[in-house]
């Protein structure tokens, strides 16, 4: 997927303009925001359930390499094949080698974001394969000349039904038809078909179970059964983050999951992958890969942003984000948006260059009260941004500013001298009507607010004046 | 009992009066109120910005200045927030001046919450009448759990409504130097804010936090309405005040 985080300013502020998409976002806070919030009320304790699932995936981190040995170990015994990937092209690699050694010509693909983030598609693509996304929002966007999706769980959310009526219309050239049911029913017709003659299955992986080999994946559509099952071949890839110890630990963690993404006790299908099709069965593939991949992972491991690792990927975080509600996940230029991309983009990418994406939150911190394990994004981003400011990464503007003003409040008597001019002149400014309509250096207030102008004297002046 | 304000920047600059409401309030309270004069900033706005030396020799400072008082009571939930939340963390690797922080931080309070949770107040000396609605700010809110206190003392007023707007505890968009990076996406959140306020027909837009009083302020006399007015709660509260 083409990195475009370093435009996020310029991204952000274009979509706030865009009726449309901004039509499709409110949708978030009605289907998202609502739903779970409903959810959570009716599963009463829902903050002890959090805090065990932080602590299950803790556990799982800590222990990470002996995790991924037992899940390796127990997966091979159940006959899977487990391929290790370093990075995105060694995925992709490896997916392609598999598919060519076995004579693929079609992959019936179900979600997965670290697809997206490897850029698998485009690797099938380049070596003759035909990859085909059966879930039907990442459908629309392949048909859609492969749109970047905008959101992890939701992925077209930025595109209303009349946008995808336009779009099927255009590609499929069937008669022109907007209820959502409708277009669902002509999407299924056309893959039903793809699915039967595809002859290897790609799905993500939720979570891998260490104890018994077996990854497992949550859907509502059902497509992700038929890709796993149908064809020969079923490929998972993921991150190897994604492990856990026990069954009994994925029970806790599905109990979090579809609460924190969509509101739902549970999702339609939850499956599980436990080997191929063994000898007595008579449906299933003929060979399981399992393709775990880390870039980038491992290094965040032994970090400061080791929390983030606990991500399960429900999208909660984004979905009560007011930045993200209000400028989309195009904005933020690549696989992961919203608050959980504004730790990952710049730790899988680089911090350079994604340079924006840590300082595009207000810190509000209702991303860190929503996530399912408790992963401390603002405190994350914060510590991104300190890293920022070693490494020289921010604007020289803003390093001067801040240099200038921690020198002054560090001074008192100079601070205060400072304060009592700004605030007469900011006074001046105001006029009679007492509103600043442009700030000097600070457009970017200006642009969109004016500024009540203070009353002309420091608090501190005034109450030295009263009390002697 | 000796209670130190904590002024904070933005009441020093431009809302002296949010000050003298606080220690009216504190007073009537029974406490002794002292102000520090050398105090400025309690550095949130470099810690942020990710310029930890500027926010840990900030922090000392403030340390310095307030450790002798009983409390430390500021006018926000957000400087009183980084005290009580963040301070610790800027001096997790130095363990004497932790403890001296962790003291500093378990005696700091916000206004409300002090009033309410340590003065538990049964009277306030306002006299404010119509109607208000309420905006939670998210430090106060989600690092202090401020939430009920400000409510609880709006009550105290007979000639007080409150409205409650949606999304009353979603972020108006300020975020500090958030307001000035991303000008257009925090007057956007404003402007959904400021949607949320007016649509509850209040007199006036009551919060407990300066910096999102001046965006929400900013952008609802962009948008053209110069009447509705926009309070901290500390001066609803103290009635009139000679700021
Ligand atoms: S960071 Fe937390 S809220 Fe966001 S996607 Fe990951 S688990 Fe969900």
């Amino acid at each position: 997927m083409e990195l475009r985080s370093n435009e996020f300013k310029a991204r952000a502020a274009a979509n706030l303009g865009n009726e449309k998409l901004q039509k499709g976002l409110g949708l978030i806070k009605v289907k998202a925001v609502v739903n779970r919030a409903n959810a959570v009320a009716e599963f009463g304790d829902f903050e002890t359930l959090r805090e065990a699932g932080k602590e299950i995936r803790n556990r799982a981190l800590a222990d990470l390499d002996l995790y991924l040995e037992r899940f390796e170990r127990e997966a091979t015994a159940r006959g899977a094949v487990v391929h290790w990937a370093e990075n995105a092209s060694e995925a992709c690699r490896i997916v392609v080698d598999i598919a060519k050694q076995n004579g693929v010509k079609t992959a019936a693909k179900s979600k997965s974001m670290v697809s997206e983030e490897v850029g698998l598609n485009d690797a099938l693509i380049e070596a003759g394969i035909e990859p085909i996304e059966t879930d039907l929002g990442e459908y629309i966007l392949q048909i859609n000349d492969a749109e970047p999706p905008s959101h992890i769980v939701m992925p077209v959310i930025h595109k209303t039904a009349e946008d995808v009526a336009d779009l099927f219309h255009a590609k499929h050239g069937t008669p022109r038809k907007t209820d959502p049911a409708a277009l669902t029913r002509e999407a299924r017709e056309i893959l039903r078909p793809k699915f039967l003659s595809a002859d290897m299955g790609v799905s993500g992986a939720n979570f891998l179970i260490a104890e018994t080999g077996s990854t497992l994946i949550v859907t509502n559509e059902g497509n992700g059964r038929l890709c796993t099952t149908l064809p020969r071949l079923h490929v998972a890839i993921t991150g190897i983050e994604k492990v856990v110890a026990t069954l009994e630990d994925v029970s806790t963690l599905l109990r979090l999951l579809p609460r924190s993404a969509t509101g739902q006790a549970i999702t339609n299908y939850v499956s599980l992958h436990t080997g191929p099709k063994r000898l007595e069965e008579t449906d299933g593939p003929q060979q399981f890969h399992i393709v775990l991949v880390d870039n980038g992972r491992s290094k965040l491991l032994a970090g400061e942003m080791r929390e983030m690792l606990r991500c399960i990927r429900c999208g909660a975080c984004m979905n009560h984000c007011p930045v993200y509600q209000a400028v989309g996940g195009h904005a933020y230029g690549w696989v992961y948006p919203g608050p959980m991309g504004n730790i990952l983009t710049p730790s899988y990418v680089g911090l350079e260059n994604a340079v924006a994406l840590p300082n595009a939150a207000t810190m509000c911190n209702q991303c860190g009260v929503v996530c399912p394990v408790k992963i401390p994004l603002p405190d994350l981003m914060r510590k991104l941004r300190e890293e920022q400011m070693v490494r020289g990464l921010k604007p020289w503007t803003e390093r001067a500013g801040l240099a200038l003003w921690g020198w002054a409040a560090q001074r008192p008597a100079l601070y205060a001298l400072g304060t009592r001019i700004a605030v007469r002149f900011m006074k001046w400014l105001g006029g009679s009507e007492k509103l600043i309509h442009r700030l000097p250096l600070a457009s970017g207030w200006s642009d969109g607010r004016d500024f009540p102008a203070p009353a002309g004297r420091t608090f501190r002046e005034l109450y030295k004046e009263r009390r002697t | 009992m000796r209670v130190a304000l904590f002024v904070t920047c933005l009441a020093d600059l431009m809302k002296p009066g949010v000050a003298f409401a606080a220690i009216r309030l504190l007073e009537h309270g029974g406490c002794t109120v002292e102000v520090p004069q050398a105090q400025t900033c309690c550095g949130q706005p470099a810690y942020n910005s990710g310029d930890r030396a500027t926010a840990i020799a900030l922090a000392r400072k403030v340390l310095d200045e307030f450790e002798g008082f009983d409390y430390v009571v500021a006018p926000s939930g957000s400087c009183g927030g980084m005290v009580r939340a963040h301070y610790p963390e800027l001096f997790r690797d130095d363990p004497a001046t932790l403890k001296r922080i962790e003291g500093l931080a378990s005696r700091t309070y916000e206004l409300t919450d002090f009033l309410v949770n340590v003065l538990k107040l049964e009277s306030v000396p306002g006299d404010f009448k119509g109607t208000v609605t309420y905006h939670d700010s998210c430090s106060g809110l989600r690092e202090l759990n401020v939430k009920a206190q400000p409510r609880a003392l709006l009550a105290l007023l007979p000639g007080v409504t409150l409205t409650e707007m949606n999304e009353a505890e979603t972020c108006c968009g300020f975020g500090g130097t958030f307001s000035l990076k991303f000008g257009e996406v925090s007057t956007q959140l404003a402007d959904n804010k400021c949607g949320h306020a007016c649509a509850t027909g209040a007199d006036a837009i009551v919060g407990g936090d300066l910096g999102c009083l001046l965006n929400i302020e900013g952008r609802l006399r962009r948008r053209g309405d110069l009447k509705s007015q926009v309070l901290h709660i500390a001066e609803v509260l103290a009635g009139e005040t000679e700021g």
